[in-house]
Formats: structure tokens, sequence, C-alpha cells
């Protein structure tokens, strides 16, 4: 339904867009004792680091391959097999990823033989799972990946169904719940409470909320993560009864993963709004074959006086957001419910998902396309990560943040958008942003036969209408 | 691409004393165990204050898209290098062969869009591998549209970040100091009736507003800054530096080149300093009388020191005994490891140890200086080492960069950021407050205690395992 406008400028300025091995650094960072290695220099993992450390204020497990000048003009395979051995001995990890880089990309790696060689080379390593994925950043974003990174890592450590003996519904209570980039570590706590209402029990693939919550823990340190998605329970994926997938960008890897375990897929496009929450719990009860429970019955009364209250600051409100594929269609879908309407949306890559997405058109860009954009139709509110903040205050409009990287405000990472409750809560969020920002209030008429003391007058012409 | 024998001249840093020995800050790094950033990261650090100029980083997303807006350093103007600029390269780019068409146009745009009065171009590691020549398409950019268009040559792989600190100063040696004279003096200070000097400070990035803090020191003695490399800079006074009478490297040899090349082709004396701490603040100021070689200012520097010092110690001394005999671990990856431990002992704390993987054989002679022999130089930087040395030697507060906060804070150790993303400025006299504000307030923080503590059922469950589990059993039995 949307026009997709293509990219027509030379200079991304101010880019909304992050590097497809920072999304595949996150979807690593969600298994248990993983480590991430970009393939490329230095630098390439000391920025996705920082960019992490300062979203989730949280230490992040990444390391290099270190290509220097010597091995990026004649071949950086012994960098990789260096690079997995260094790890594997130092760090006892269950599960490596090698992620390739731009410049290993160009000079023409091929991580996947490395890795064959790697196996061959050192047979006592072979309980660590070694993944490599190709994760250029002239290609994609974020979200993608994220997404092939994930696929990858399934295709290699989900076993067969005819080789390991599973089948679907042999953990009776078990549903693989795999997740896109966008959901929180708060989401997921608040979704496997959900899944916890209808005697269920999530496994989340990856899951970002065992390992990425800032949960103080009792070690010192430890050199790769410290929670998420355990090897063993990737095994245990083809006995669930069912895998619900979260996330567009999510599809190939759940079409792998059913091609593999036989367990019978539920898709779902994202968790914000009645609607999206709707076919969730729809979907549970088919999944447990229990009805819906009564505290999450009384939620979703809760959500909709919410959306009666907060109508009317949203209704027709003119809003923009910059974000990926998945998340964009995400917000549209909750703003679009609630009667705003999407004036400036605004996307890092193309995706097919995009064409579907129900607004006029979607600009591929920069933050600086969704200023200009937003400029001209008179955007009241912004929907982007903590770089679209100048924008916004350029804009004079308010900002809800939201996305990557978020490092300007205390627990973003955290922050529950999913549910009933946590689109309640985003509900309330967005409408006290708007609340007092009264655009287009009358402006004061004073009757030259008006009788108001002289002092009132006096000054008039400097009085701006407040925007507080 | 530059070629190895050009960046084997700039790891030849002849004013660097200990030059002919392996420097330690240039290691091959492990593949599997290296932290650190590229010589883009360097380059980008050390140039991006420029405040007015049009930073473009030519490559595809990763290098601009997980770095820009991510400083801590402060303009008094100009903001146009918070704007993140990059070519952001696809796969048909770099297949093509189309990227330095790309950057021709960028450069372009980035000229219409903000009338920039120089735009600088970040090579990067994709573009460099394919071969683009970032020189020939700045020069005819820059004949094209009349603005200095100036390439920075600084692939990540070439080698570390110090070795970008370096291209960067080189870049600016070669293509921008001395292209403009300096505008005359003000009226106001015909006034005064004192001599004005002018002097360069290399390697200050005036983070977080620090160095207004010392401004004010310079304005009242006549010392005219024609430009700081590049903390709150424009491109017009870097322009000017080489008439300067003196230059002052801050903190760090990393653009050690600067100096060298401005005494060599114009003949400007240098000497090394630093802004943090008492001791260290009132030695730059008298470095410059000294190498000016002006009586009159002597005198004047040596009053404004024995007002300012006099001051900021009264208004210290609650603190000192506050912070007196804390003992401090400083892993500040070398730039800053000297001039710290100065401000440190200033305050009466114990420097235990200090990292000093980035550091110059110069520099570890200096923190030998200050610490004594027997100092302990931490080169192993993992979150492991780190904690251990803490441990060890019972450190009270880790001071490092922001990488390293979560380290620490997990290990509930009480930590100081003294990096460039810092929010707090710490230079001159007025900054020490600023420290000693901060190093309280994390060493004596209630919260230590509370995170460290187990909770209360926890410790009442072990002492009943312990103690009173047999007079237990009959509670429950007449319960």
């Amino acid at each position: 339904m949307a026009d997709i406008l293509k990219r027509n400028k030379a200079l991304s300025v101010n880019p909304l867009k992050a590097s497809q091995p920072v999304g595949g650094s996150l979807a690593t960072l969600g298994f248990n004792r993983a480590m991430p290695m970009l393939h490329g220099s230095q630098g390439c993992t000391a920025f996705a680091k920082v960019f992490f450390v300062r979203h989730f204020r949280e230490p992040i497990p990444l390391q290099s391959t270190a290509m220097d000048q010597g091995s990026s003009v004649m071949g950086a395979d012994e960098n990789v097999r260096e690079g997995i051995r260094t790890i594997a001995e130092k760090s006892n990890p269950a599960l490596i990823t090698i992620l390739t880089t731009g410049l290993a990309e160009t000079q023409g790696c091929d991580v996947q033989r490395n890795v064959r060689e790697f196996r061959e080379a050192n047979p006592e390593f072979a309980n660590i799972a070694v993944v490599g994925v190709n994760t250029p950043d002239f290609t994609g974003s974020v979200e993608t990946g994220f997404a092939v990174t994930l696929t990858e890592i399934i295709r290699a450590v989900v076993p067969d169904a005819k080789d390991a003996g599973t089948y679907p519904g042999k953990r009776k209570r078990q549903v693989n719940v795999l997740v896109n980039y966008m959901l929180t570590p708060g989401d997921l706590e608040a979704l496997r409470d959900i899944f916890d209402q209808f005697q269920l029990r999530p496994v989340f693939v990856p899951d970002l909320s065992d390992s990425l919550d800032g949960c103080l823990t009792d070690g010192d340190f430890s050199p790769v993560t410290i929670g998420g998605t355990s090897m063993s329970e990737m095994a245990t994926l083809g006995d669930a009864l069912a895998t619900v997938v979260i996330g567009p960008s999510l599809a190939k890897a759940a079409e792998v993963l059913e091609k593999k375990t036989g367990v019978p897929t539920y898709a779902l496009d994202h968790l914000y709004g009645l609607k999206a929450n709707d076919e969730l719990m729809c979907a549970l009860t088919q999944i447990s074959g229990r009805e819906v429970p009564e505290r999450i019955e009384r939620q979703r009364s809760q959500l909709q006086d919410a959306m009666l209250d907060t109508h009317f600051m949203l209704g027709q409100l003119r809003i923009a957001i910059a974000a990926d594929a998945d998340l964009l269609n995400a917000f549209v879908d909750l703003v679009q419910e609630m009667g705003a309407e999407v004036v400036a949306a605004v996307t890092s890559c193309n995706v097919p998902l995009l064409a579907g997405i129900p607004v006029d058109s979607i600009k591929i860009g920069d933050l600086e396309d969704m200023e200009l954009i937003g400029k001209v139709n008179k955007v009241q509110l912004v929907i982007g990560n903590s770089h679209a903040v100048d924008t916004a205050q350029r804009l004079g409009a308010p900002i809800l943040r939201a996305g990557f990287p978020l490092y300007d405000i205390i627990g973003g990472y955290q922050k529950t958008w999913i549910g009933y409750r946590g689109t309640r809560q985003t509900l309330f969020d967005l409408a006290n942003l708007v609340i007092n920002y009264s655009h287009e209030e009358i402006p004061v008429y004073h009757s030259v036969y008006g009788q108001k003391p002289a002092s009132e007058l006096a000054g008039l012409t400097d009085h701006a209408p407040s925007c507080h | 691409m530059k070629s190895t024998k050009d960046i084997a001249e700039l790891l030849d840093e002849p004013a660097c004393e200990h030059n002919k020995k392996e420097k330690s800050g240039c290691a091959k790094p492990k593949p599997g165990a290296s932290a650190g950033g590229c010589a883009f990261d360097g380059a980008q650090i050390a140039l991006l204050p420029i405040a007015d100029v049009a930073h473009i980083v030519h490559g595809p997303i990763a290098c601009a898209g997980s770095s820009w807006d991510n400083r801590g350093t402060r303009s008094s103007g100009a903001d146009l290098y918070r704007i993140g600029m990059t070519t952001d390269l696809t796969e048909q780019d770099v297949v093509m062969g189309r990227s330095e068409k790309r950057l021709f146009h960028a450069i372009k745009q980035a000229i219409e869009t903000y009338s920039p009065p120089a735009v600088f171009i970040y090579n990067t590691c994709v573009p460099a591998l394919v071969g683009d020549d970032i020189n020939a398409v700045c020069k005819s950019a820059q004949e094209r549209w009349g603005v200095p268009v100036v390439p920075i040559d600084s692939a990540g792989f070439y080698g570390t970040k110090n070795l970008g600190n370096r291209i960067a100063g080189d870049a600016m040696v070669k293509h921008v100091i001395g292209t403009r004279d300096p505008d005359p003096l003000p009226q106001i200070s015909a006034h005064s009736g004192i001599k004005v000097h002018d002097v360069n400070l290399v390697g200050e990035y005036n983070i977080a507003g620090e160095f207004w803090h010392v401004l004010p020191l310079f304005d009242e003695l006549g010392l005219r800054i024609l430009c700081t490399l590049s903390g709150d800079a424009r491109f017009r006074e870097v322009q000017t530096m080489h008439k300067a009478e003196v230059n002052m490297m801050v903190c760090s040899k990393a653009m050690l080149n600067v100096a060298r090349k401005l005494e060599q082709q114009y003949g400007i004396p240098w000497f090394e300093g630093s802004y943090y701490g008492i001791t260290d603040t009132s030695q730059a100021l008298r470095n410059f009388a000294r190498v000016l070689n002006d009586p009159d200012l002597t005198e004047r520097t040596e009053a404004l020191i024995l007002r300012e010092e006099t001051r900021i110690r009264k208004e210290l001394e609650p603190w000192k005994a506050r912070l007196k005999g804390k003992r401090v671990l400083l892993f500040t990856g070398g730039v800053k490891s000297w001039s710290v431990i100065s401000a440190l002992q200033d305050l009466g704390m114990v420097v235990v140890a200090t990292g000093t993987k980035k550091s110059t054989e110069e520099d570890k002679a200096r923190i030998r200086e200050l610490m004594g022999e027997d100092t302990v130089m931490i080169e192993d930087g993992s979150p492991k080492a780190l904690l251990k040395i803490v441990h060890d030697y019972k450190a009270d507060i880790l001071i490092a960069g922001g990488r390293n906060m979560y380290t620490a804070l997990k290990a509930k150790v009480p930590f100081l950021d003294i990096n460039q993303e810092r929010e707090f400025g710490y230079e001159g006299y007025q900054g020490m407050l600023e420290l000693v504000r901060q190093l309280a307030l994390t060493i004596e923080s209630p919260v230590w205690e509370a995170v460290r503590a187990p909770a209360p059922w926890k410790k009442k469950a072990s002492s009943r395992v312990r103690n009173s589990l047999p007079d237990l059993l009959p509670e429950v039995a007449n319960g």
C-alpha cells in the first residue's frame, strides 16, 4: 500500500541506520555463555561495543578478529581461526558467532570455510557451537543482521527431528517464541508472565531478558553472557507444542525452524495495541486449549478505558516515525488504532514488509529526511531513537524514544511496550507528551474598545503563546 | 590506501624519546582477545571537535552509524560537528566501483546544505581496500566548489587509535595549518597595556566544556590561544596555528607529530603539560611564561598562580579530609595516565596502579617519576585483570574509561569515568572541585553497602542453618 521512496541523495545525514553486525551481535547476546566476534578491524567491535554499553548500561561481551593492514590485503583466514581458538580457550563459551563486516566481505572472506577448518583442526572444542554469518554493513540494518544471525544459529544448533527423535508436543507446555530485536528485556518478562497465565512455558529465542536485563549477580565478572537461551534448550525446540514468531523479519528463521522440527508456527507481526494482543491471546487459547484468564481480560478492559481517555490527545495527531521496518509497522498500527496520522515514515533499508504498511509513503533514508518531511507535514510528535532528539527539537515537537540506541535516558532498554498493560502505558506516555503542547491555541484577541487596565496591554507583542 | 611505508613513517616519531624501542601502543592486536578502537576512531576523535566543519565519514554504515553524536566535547557556538554525515556505501557502490562518485556528490550536498568553511573526509576500511583515491576526489571537489576539502586517510585496519590521532594531526599540518594568518588583535587588548602572546594547545578536547575552567586565566595573562587542536576549535583557527610563539602538548603524545612538524617548519617551540590537578595547571602556566621569556608575564603568572592556588586549596580543604588515603586504581588507556596521577596526589589519594597499555615510553618514565620505580603498570586491560588488581591492592575506586564502567559496577566497585564520553569537566583549578565532588559522590555512596550485603532472609536462613536449626524443629512440632 505504501509508496517506497528510495534514497536519492549521496550523503546520509544524521543516520537512522545501525549496521548488520550490530544486529547480529544483539541476537547472539540473547544466548547463554555466548560471544559474538566481528570479523573486521578492531574499530568495528569497539564502536559496536560502545553502542550497546550506552544502550543497556551493562558490560557487553564482544570480540574482534582484529584485521590489520597485512591481513586486510593478504587474507584473514588465520585471524578467524585464531580468534575462535582464543575465545574457546579463554572464555569457555557455549556459542561463538563470527559476524562479517564490510571490510571482511570486501576482501572476500569465507567464514563458513574458516569454521570448518577450525572444526577439523580443533576437535577438542567440538562441544562449542560456532556459527559463521554474513552480515556486511554495506547492506541491511540492525533488523536484517539480527534476523539472519538468528536463522543461522537455528540452522546450526537445532537438531533435525528425525535425527534427534524430537516430535511436536512431546513437551506439553513448551512453546518456542522467536522474538525480533524490538522486544526489550522488559517486554520479554511481561510476555513470560502472559504465557504463564495460560499454563504455558515459553522458551524465548533469543532471550535478552535473561542476559541483558540489568541483573546484579554474585559473580564478579564473566567474559561471556551470563544468561539467555541455553544451547541445551535449543536442542528441545523440536519437542514444543508450537512456535510463536514475533516480527515479520523473522519469517525465514521461523521457516527453518519449522522445517527442522515440524513444530507448527503461529506468526504475529508485533504486540503493540489492542488488535495485535487480541491475536496473541487467540493464538495462546488455541495452543493451550484454555480460556483467556480473567486477569488478562481485566487488563484488556483497562486498555480499552485508556484508549477512551487518550483518544482526545492522540486523535488526528500528526506523527513522524523513524525506525527499522518491524518497529515502524508496529507503531503505525498502534497509533492508527488511536486515530492518529502517520505523516512521516522513515526507515533504514528496503524490506518486503514495507510495501504492506498502511501509510501513503515510506522514505528509505535518515533523520534528515524525517526532519524535512516532518517540517512540510507539520509533525506534532516524533517517535524515534535517542539520535532523533535533536531532530524533534528542531521540529518543535515532543519525542517518544523507541528503538536503538537509547542512550540519553535511564532504563530505556527495560521499558515494557507490549501486552495490554504495556500498550496502556505507551498510550499514557504518548498522551502526556502532547497534553501540554497547545500548538493550535486560539490567539488572544484584544478589543480596541476593551476596558482592561493599561498595564495588561503593555508588552503584549512580546508574548508568544507558550508551548508548555 | 596508505602504503605500508606511509604508516611506518607515521609510527616513527623522532620527537618521542624512546622511539627506537618497540612502542607498546603499536603492538599487534590478537584476534579473539583484543580491545580498543581503530585508526578511524582515533582520527575522528582528534578532529571532530572542530565544530564548524562538515565531517563526512566515507564508508558503509558501521563506521558512522554506531559512533556519530557520541562525543563529550563542547562547542561555544557552531554545532555542525554534531550532525552525523556518511556516504553510507551500499553493496552496489562497492561492487560497481561507484563509491568515489558518491563521495564527490556527498561533498557537494554537504556544501550546498550547510555552507561549511571546510569539509573533512574520513576514509575507512572498505573504500581504502577497493582503492578509492580520496585525495583526488577531495582535490577536484575543492577546485569545483571553492571550499577546502581535506582528506583524512584513516582506514581502521591501518592500526590503533593512537595512529589515527597522528594521521589526523598529519592531515592538519599538510592541508590546513598555514593557510591563513591570524586576525589582528581585538581593540580591547590595546587598552590593557600588556603584551599579548599567541599560543596553541594541541590535544585538548574541551570534554564537557572543561577547558572553559582554564580559558579565563589565559585571557587574564594576555595569552591569545590561536587554536586548540581541537576542542571548541573552528576551521579558521586551525589555519593560523603556524603563527604561534609556543605550542603546548596537552596530556598526551598522540599528536606529537603536529608539535614536531610545527617546530621543524615554523620554528615554534613546544612543551608538554596538563591541566589536571593544581600542580600541573600551575606548571603549565609557568612553562608558557618560561618559553615566551617575558619577565612581565612571568611576574603576573606567579601572582595569578599564588592567588588561584590559595583560593582553591582553601575550597578543597573539607573534601581532602574525606578523600585522603583513599586508594585508586587508574586505568585510562594511556592518554591521561600521568596527568591524572598528579591531580589525585594533590588530593592526598594513593594511586596503587595505573594502566599503560597505550602509553608511550616517555609517559611511562613520567609515571615512574611521579609514583616511584615500583609502581604497578597494567598492560593487560581485560576486565578480569582489572578486577583482580582492584581486589589485590584493595583499591577504593576504579578510575577508567566509560567502557569499563559496567565492569566495575557489576563487581560492586566504585567508579569514575575519565574518558571522552564523560559528562563532567575536571580541568584547571576549578575543575578540581568537580573532581572531588564526583570522587566523594561515588566512594561515599550508601549504595555500595546496599548492593554488597545479602538479602536479609538469606542472612537469617544461613545463620539458622548453622546455629539454630535444631531449636527450630521443636518449635515447628509445637506449632
